[in-house]
C-alpha cells in the first residue's frame, strides 16, 4: 500500500463529513427520521404516502446542493471514468442491493453506526470489503 | 416547519458530499483502491460524520417525539439476515465499479454529466425490480 499524500484532503473530508453529520442530527432532531438515501428513494419512489413530502424535500435539497454551492465557489472536481455498460451494471447493483440490505453509506454507514446498530456495522463491513476488494479485482486481476 | 427542516437537512448534507469529496467518483474508488495509490480521505468524512452525530442520534433514540413533535421513526430491528448481508455486499459491488453510492448520484444529477443520468436511471431500476418482488412476496 503506498498512501496518496497529494490527492489526500484531510479537511476538506473532515469538514464535509462533520456537515454529514450535522444534516443526519437535525433530520432526526427535527423530524425524528433517519437519513438514509437509498431508503428516502424507495419510499418517493414508491409513493408512499407516509411522510411523503419531507421526504422529497430533503432530497431536493440534495438536488439543490450543487446549484446552490455554485451560486458562491466553483463546484469542486467530478471525475466518472467509468463507461456506460458498467455505469448500468453498477447502478443496477447499488440500487437492489441498498433496498435489499435495507440501506447504503448514509443509512447504515453514518446514521447506523452512530446509534451502534449491529445490523448497520454489519452491512457498513461488508459493503466496504465488497468495495474494496470489487476494486481490487477489476484494477489489479482484470486490469480494466 | 417539519418541511423546511428536512429541505434544509438534505441541502446541508449535499453540501457536506460536495465539501467532502465524495460526490467525485474518482476520489471514491482512489479511497476504495487499497493496492494503488491510496487515498484515504474519506475515512475522514464517515468519521467526522459519526462524530457529529453520535450525540443527536443516540439521544434520539431514547425519545418517542422529535423536537418539532414529529414521531421518532428509529429502526428497532437488531437480527442479521441473509437480505442485509447479502444486499449490502452486492451494493459494494456496484459501489466498487463505479465508484457512486445513492447520496452523490442525487447530488450530481444537476451537474450535466451524462454519466450520472445513465448510472441514476439503472440505480432506479434496481430499486424499482426490488419493489416489485417484494410486493409479489408478501402478497
Amino acid at each position: 500500500m503506498s498512501i496518496d499524500w497529494v490527492n489526500f484532503t484531510p479537511w476538506s473530508s473532515l469538514g464535509g463529513g462533520a456537515l454529514i453529520g450535522l444534516a443526519v442530527s437535525l433530520f432526526v432532531l427535527a423530524n425524528g427520521r433517519i437519513a438514509g438515501i437509498s431508503g428516502l428513494l424507495g419510499s418517493v419512489m414508491q409513493f408512499d404516502s407516509e411522510g411523503c413530502s419531507e421526504k422529497a424535500l430533503f432530497l431536493l435539497g440534495l438536488l439543490i446542493a450543487p446549484l446552490c454551492w455554485g451560486m458562491f465557489a466553483a463546484l469542486p472536481e467530478i471525475e466518472i471514468e467509468t463507461e456506460w455498460p458498467a455505469l448500468i451494471i453498477a447502478g443496477l447493483l447499488v440500487g437492489a442491493g441498498t433496498r435489499y440490505g435495507s440501506g447504503c453509506t448514509s443509512g447504515h454507514g453514518v446514521c447506523g453506526i452512530s446509534r451502534l446498530s449491529p445490523r448497520s456495522i454489519v452491512a457498513t463491513v461488508c459493503f466496504m470489503t465488497a468495495g474494496f476488494a470489487t476494486v481490487y479485482a477489476t484494477r489489479h486481476v482484470l486490469g480494466i | 416547519m417539519t418541511k423546511l427542516s428536512a429541505l434544509i437537512a438534505g441541502l446541508i448534507f449535499g453540501l457536506g458530499l460536495l465539501l467532502a469529496g465524495m460526490a467525485n467518483p474518482a476520489k471514491v474508488l482512489a479511497f476504495l483502491d487499497l493496492a494503488g495509490a491510496w487515498d484515504p480521505s474519506l475515512a475522514l468524512v464517515m468519521g467526522g460524520a459519526i462524530a457529529v452525530a453520535v450525540i443527536p442520534l443516540n439521544w434520539a433514540r431514547k425519545k418517542k417525539l422529535s423536537l418539532l413533535g414529529a414521531r421518532m421513526q428509529i429502526p428497532k430491528k437488531r437480527e442479521l439476515d441473509i437480505r442485509l448481508i447479502g444486499g449490502s455486499l452486492v451494493f459494494g459491488v456496484g459501489w466498487g465499479v463505479a465508484g457512486i453510492c445513492p447520496g452523490p448520484a442525487v447530488v450530481l444529477l444537476l451537474t450535466a454529466h451524462w454519466q450520472i443520468i445513465v448510472f441514476v436511471l439503472a440505480m432506479l431500476v434496481g430499486m424499482y425490480v426490488f419493489s416489485v418482488l417484494e410486493s409479489r412476496r408478501t402478497c
